[in-house]
C-alpha cells in the first residue's frame, strides 16, 4: 500500500533561492532574509500574508524560532524539520500537507545551511552520546559513497577505467551546466583530465567527484491548486510527493550489493504511481537528483527508472543525461555544482524545476519542458531517507 | 594447597605487525604495536590465543596502563565475554607484576596475561648516523626505543589436564635504583647498566639455585633470563645455563610481558618433560620453574612466537614518533569524534567489546550489531546472543577514507560478510590501501579506534589474513 498522493491539489506559486557558495559575508539570517524576500516578491504576496512556515535546516539553527527570529514574524505557526540531506523536501513536502488539508492558504516551505562557518570539510554530525562502534561515526560521506564504486564494477564487469569515467563525466557534465547558472557555486567549465587527476578523497574519489560544500537558502510558497492563477500566469502543480526511510538493512545483510538504493526505487515507484507516470523515461522532461558524489547519480539513474541495470555508466558515457540528451540531468549544475547547503538542496532542486517549468531558466532554458522529477536523499548506501517529487505546468 | 592440582594449561603471544623502519636508524626489528594498540588490546589478542576453556580468574599486568582508577582487566575480561562471576584485576607498575599474577594463579587457577607498549625518547641524529666506530663518542642510547619491544602473553592455569606442572616458585628482592619512571611521563630513565647487573647477578642466580634444589635438580633443560637490565640479557646465557636452551627475550625488553613472551617462546619449541625455568630480574628476581608434560605438544600456540617475528610491516620512524604522540602531525580538517558515552558502551558492552550479535530465533538472520526487531522477518525480541569475534568473513566492498579524522590516516573500510551469514563495516587493522579487494578475507582483532575525552574507543576491527 502506497501513499494516496495530492496530485494537483497544490502548486507553487512563488519561490527564492540566494546565490549558493562560500557566503563569508552572509549569517544563516541573512541567507533566510533573502530567499524568503525573493519568494514573497516572486509571489507577490506580503509576509503577513503567509499563514504557517516549515524551515528545513540540518545543523545550522534550532526550533522554528530559527526563522520567527530572523524575519521578525508575530506568533505565527513556525515548525522547523530535519531529515538528513532531504530536508529541504522535507519542509516543502510538509508545507504542502498543510494546504492540502485545508488548515492554511498560503504557506512557505524555507530550507537553509550554513556549512562554511566551522572551518572544517564537509558536513558535520551532531549525534547522541553513544557506545562508539558505528561506522556511521568515521566514515565520511565520501568514502560511504566510494563504497558504490567496487561494488558497481565488481557486480556488473564494469572495467574500473570505463566506470572512472563515467564518474568523470557526471562531474563534467554538472560543471558544464553549473557554468551557465549565476546562482551556482562553480560557474566553471572543469576539464576532464582534471577531474580525472584530482587528490583522491575517498576511494576513487577525487575532489571533483564531491559536491559543493556552500551556504544558501530557498524557499517555495505553497496555495491551493485552484487558488494559483491568482497569484501567477504560470504556477507549478505538485503531481506526487514520496518520502521513504529505510530500515538500514543493507549494512546488515549480505544480500544487499551496494549497486542501488531501495529507498529510491520505493520513491520513485510511488511517485510515478501519484502522478500516473508510466514511462518516466519519456515523460518527464527533466530530472534534478541527488548527485552528492558522481558514483550516486550514475546509480540513481538505474533506481529512478531512467537506465537499466548496469547500463547507467554507459548511458552517461554516451551523454544520454547531458543538456542535450534525452533526459537532462541536473541542469543547473546539480550539487556538484550548483553547491549542496544541506536544508536548501531540496528547495533549489525545485527552483530549477519553477523556472525551466515557467520558460525563466535563461541560456539553459530546455525547449518545453512540462514535468520535471526531484529527487533528494539522505543517509548513505545502506541506509538513507529518499524522496521523490513530480511537478508539472499544467494541471491534469 | 587442596583440590586437584593447578598447572600451566594454556599459554599464547601475541606480536604486533609493525617493525621500525630503516629511516629509524634501528638496527635488526624492533616490535611496535600500531597506533590503535596498547595494553589492553594487546593482552585480548595474547588471551584469545592461550584460552581454551574458562580462567577461574584473570590478572592483567603492565607498566603501560591505558587507565588508572578504572580496572583494565575488566575491558579484557569483557572482550573474552567472560561471566561476571569471574574476578579480574590489574597488576601494574613494573615488570616484577606479573609475577605476582602468576603466584596468585598458580595457587588458583585463572589466567595472567601481561602486555606492553615501551616508549623510550627519540634515538639522536649521532646514534643513527654513527657507526661503531664512533661508540666512545655516542650519547646515551635510549633502551626502550632501540632495544625494547611491544607485545603481550598469557599463560593459564588450571586443574584441567596440564601442559606442562609447575615445580615451584621463588622470588628475591631488592631496593635498587636500575630503572625508574616519573608516573606523569611515557619514557623513564636508567642508571648504568652494570651496576645494577652486578646487583641482579647475585640474586638470579640465587633464585635458581633454590629452585633447582627444591625440585632436586641440577639443572634446567631449557633457561629464560628477561630483565630491563641489558647487562642482564647480554649475559643471560652465561648467569644460569640450560642444558638444551639458554635464551632471553625474543624481542628485546617488553616490560611485563617480557618473562611471558620468553617463555612463550620455550614452550613453542619444548619437548615432553623436560623442565623450563624463566627468571625475571627487576628489583630483584622472580622465578618460575615448570615441568612440560606429553600434552604439550598437541596444544601448541597456533601463533608461535617465532612465526609471529616474521612477515613484519615497517613503519616509518615519523609515523611511528606520531603514533605515538613524541611529534605533532596536521590532522584532516575534520572534527575529532565525540568520546564514547559510559551508559551507552555499559549497554552495548556484549557487542562493542564482545562483538557479540543477535540471531533470529524465528528466521535464522543474524544481526551485527544485535537488534531487538529482526532485519528479516520483522520479528521483535525472538533473538539470541551469538558470539561473533572468531567469525571470518569477505570483503563485499571497501575504500579509503582519506578524509576521516584518525590518529594514523587514511582510514580503511571494509564491508564484511561473514561466513555463515551476518554482515557489518568496519575499519581495517594494520591496513595496506593498496592490498584490499572485494572478496579479500578478514579476521576480528580488538583495538582502540581513538581516544577522545580521556575515553579510550574500543572495539574490533578487521585484519585482511
Amino acid at each position: 500500500m502506497a501513499s494516496k498522493g495530492i496530485k494537483d491539489a497544490v502548486a507553487i506559486v512563488g519561490m527564492g533561492c540566494t546565490r549558493f557558495g562560500e557566503r563569508w559575508d552572509s549569517s544563516t539570517d541573512d541567507l533566510l532574509i533573502e530567499a524568503v524576500g525573493e519568494c514573497l516578491t516572486s509571489a507577490g504576496v506580503a509576509r503577513d500574508d503567509v499563514d504557517a512556515y516549515w524551515l528545513g535546516t540540518l545543523n545550522s539553527g534550532q526550533s522554528g524560532l530559527a526563522l520567527s527570529r530572523p524575519l521578525g514574524l508575530d506568533y505565527k505557526p513556525v515548525t522547523r524539520v530535519e531529515n538528513y540531506c532531504a530536508t529541504g523536501s522535507e519542509s516543502f513536502r510538509n508545507a504542502c500537507y498543510a494546504v492540502a488539508s485545508g488548515a492554511y492558504d498560503r504557506v512557505m516551505a524555507v530550507g537553509v545551511e550554513k556549512l562554511k562557518d566551522s572551518g572544517f570539510s564537509g558536513l558535520l554530525r551532531a549525534d547522541p552520546p553513544s557506545d562508539g562502534t558505528a561506522a556511521e561515526l568515521s566514515l565520511t560521506a565520501p568514502a560511504a559513497f566510494s563504497l558504490l564504486d567496487p561494488a558497481y564494477t565488481s557486480k556488473y564487469g564494469v572495467d574500473p577505467r570505463a566506470m572512472r569515467e563515467a564518474m568523470t563525466h557526471v562531474a563534467w557534465k554538472n560543471h558544464v551546466n553549473g557554468a551557465q547558472n549565476p546562482k551556482a557555486q562553480f560557474r566553471k567549465e572543469v576539464s576532464r583530465e582534471t577531474i580525472d587527476g584530482a587528490p583522491r578523497v575517498a576511494g576513487r574519489l577525487g575532489i571533483f567527484d564531491c559536491s559543493g560544500v556552500s551556504d544558501g537558502a530557498a524557499a517555495a510558497l505553497v496555495v491551493r491548486a485552484e487558488d494559483a492563477y491568482d497569484y501567477t500566469d504560470r504556477p507549478i502543480f505538485v503531481k506526487a510527493l514520496s518520502l521513504a526511510s529505510g530500515p538500514m538493512r543493507g549494512g546488515l545483510d549480505p544480500d544487499y550489493d551496494f549497486t542501488s538504493f531501495p529507498e529510491v526505487v520505493h520513491t520513485a515507484t510511488d511517485a510515478y504511481a501519484q502522478a500516473g507516470i508510466t514511462d518516466p523515461r519519456s515523460e518527464l522532461s527533466m530530472a534534478e537528483v541527488h548527485d552528492c558524489f558522481t558514483p550516486t547519480e550514475l546509480v540513481l539513474m538505474e533506481d529512478l527508472g531512467f537506465a537499466d541495470r548496469g547500463q547507467a555508466w554507459k548511458d552517461a558515457l554516451g551523454g544520454d543525461f547531458d543538456a542535450a540528451g534525452r533526459l537532462p540531468v541536473n541542469i543547473d549544475g546539480g550539487l556538484k555544482s550548483f553547491g549542496h547547503p544541506v536544508g536548501a538542496s531540496g528547495l533549489r532542486m525545485l527552483y530549477e524545476a519553477w523556472l525551466q517549468l515557467r520558460g525563466e531558466a535563461d541560456q539553459r532554458q530546455l525547449a518545453d519542458p512540462r514535468l520535471a522529477l526531484t529527487h533528494n536523499l539522505g543517509g548513505r548506501p545502506g541506509g538513507c531517507v529518499s524522496f521523490v517529487s513530480v511537478v508539472g505546468n499544467e494541471r491534469g | 594447597m587442596s583440590g586437584p592440582a593447578v598447572g600451566l594449561i594454556g599459554y599464547g603471544a601475541y606480536l604486533p605487525s609493525y617493525r621500525l623502519g630503516g629511516d629509524s636508524g634501528v638496527r635488526g626489528r624492533r616490535v611496535v604495536a600500531s597506533f590503535d594498540e596498547d595494553a589492553t588490546t594487546m593482552a585480548v589478542e595474547a588471551a584469545r590465543a592461550a584460552l581454551g576453556t574458562e580462567p577461574t580468574s584473570l590478572w592483567w599486568a603492565s607498566t603501560s596502563p591505558p587507565y588508572l582508577d578504572k580496572t583494565n582487566a575488566a575491558a579484557v575480561h569483557a572482550a573474552l565475554r567472560l561471566p561476571s562471576a569471574v574476578p579480574a584485576a590489574d597488576l601494574i607498575g613494573s615488570a616484577r607484576s606479573t609475577f605476582a599474577g602468576i603466584r596468585a594463579a598458580r595457587e588458583t587457577g585463572g589466567l595472567v596475561v601481561a602486555a606492553d607498549v615501551r616508549v623510550g625518547k627519540p634515538g639522536s641524529l649521532d646514534e643513527r648516523t654513527g657507526g661503531d666506530g664512533a661508540a666512545a663518542t655516542r650519547p646515551p642510547v635510549s633502551l626502550d626505543e632501540r632495544t625494547g619491544g611491544d607485545g603481550a602473553a598469557a599463560v593459564h592455569f588450571g586443574a584441567g589436564e596440564a601442559i606442562a606442572d609447575v615445580l615451584g616458585v621463588a622470588g628475591e628482592t631488592l631496593e635498587l635504583l636500575d630503572r625508574w619512571r616519573d608516573p606523569h611521563r611515557t619514557t623513564g630513565e636508567q642508571w648504568e647498566e652494570r651496576f645494577g647487573f652486578e646487583r641482579y647477578a647475585d640474586v638470579v642466580r640465587s633464585v635458581a639455585a633454590r629452585l633447582l634444589e627444591e625440585a632436586g635438580l641440577a639443572a634446567a633443560d631449557h633457561v629464560v633470563v628477561t630483565s630491563g637490565n641489558p647487562g642482564v640479557t647480554k649475559r643471560a646465557g652465561s648467569l644460569v645455563t640450560g642444558t638444551l636452551s639458554s635464551t632471553t627475550s625474543p624481542i628485546g625488553f617488553s616490560g611485563a610481558a617480557d618473562p611471558l613472551l620468553g617463555l612463550a617462546a620455550v614452550l613453542d619449541v619444548a619437548g615432553p618433560g623436560e623442565t623450563v625455568l624463566v627468571l625475571s630480574a627487576t628489583d630483584g628476581c622472580d622465578g618460575l620453574l615448570l615441568r612440560t608434560t606429553a600434552h604439550l605438544s598437541a596444544r601448541r600456540s597456533t601463533r608461535p612466537v617465532a612465526a609471529q617475528l616474521e612477515g613484519a610491516l615497517p613503519v616509518p620512524y615519523p609515523t611511528y614518533l606520531s603514533w605515538r604522540g613524541l611529534l605533532e602531525r596536521e590532522l584532516p580538517r575534520r572534527p575529532e569524534p565525540d568520546r564514547p558515552a559510559g551508559p551507552p558502551s555499559a549497554r552495548a558492552a556484549e557487542w562493542k567489546f564482545g562483538f557479540a550479535g543477535s540471531r533470529c530465533t524465528e528466521c535464522g538472520f543474524l544481526h551485527l550489531p544485535p537488534l531487538r526487531v529482526c532485519r528479516a522477518c520483522s520479528a521483535v525480541d525472538a533473538m539470541e546472543t551469538v558470539s561473533g569475534a572468531e567469525l571470518s568473513g569477505s570483503v563485499a566492498t571497501f575504500t579509503v577514507d582519506r578524509l576521516a579524522f584518525s590518529p594514523s590516516p587514511p582510514v580503511v573500510d571494509v564491508v564484511v560478510d561473514f561466513a555463515g551469514g551476518g554482515r557489518t563495516t568496519l575499519e581495517v587493522a594494520d591496513a595496506d590501501p593498496d592490498g584490499i579487494a572485494v572478496g579479500s578475507q578478514v579476521e576480528l582483532v580488538f583495538r582502540r579506534l581513538f581516544t577522545a575525552g580521556n575515553v579510550h574507543n574500543y572495539f574490533w576491527k578487521a585484519r585482511v589474513r
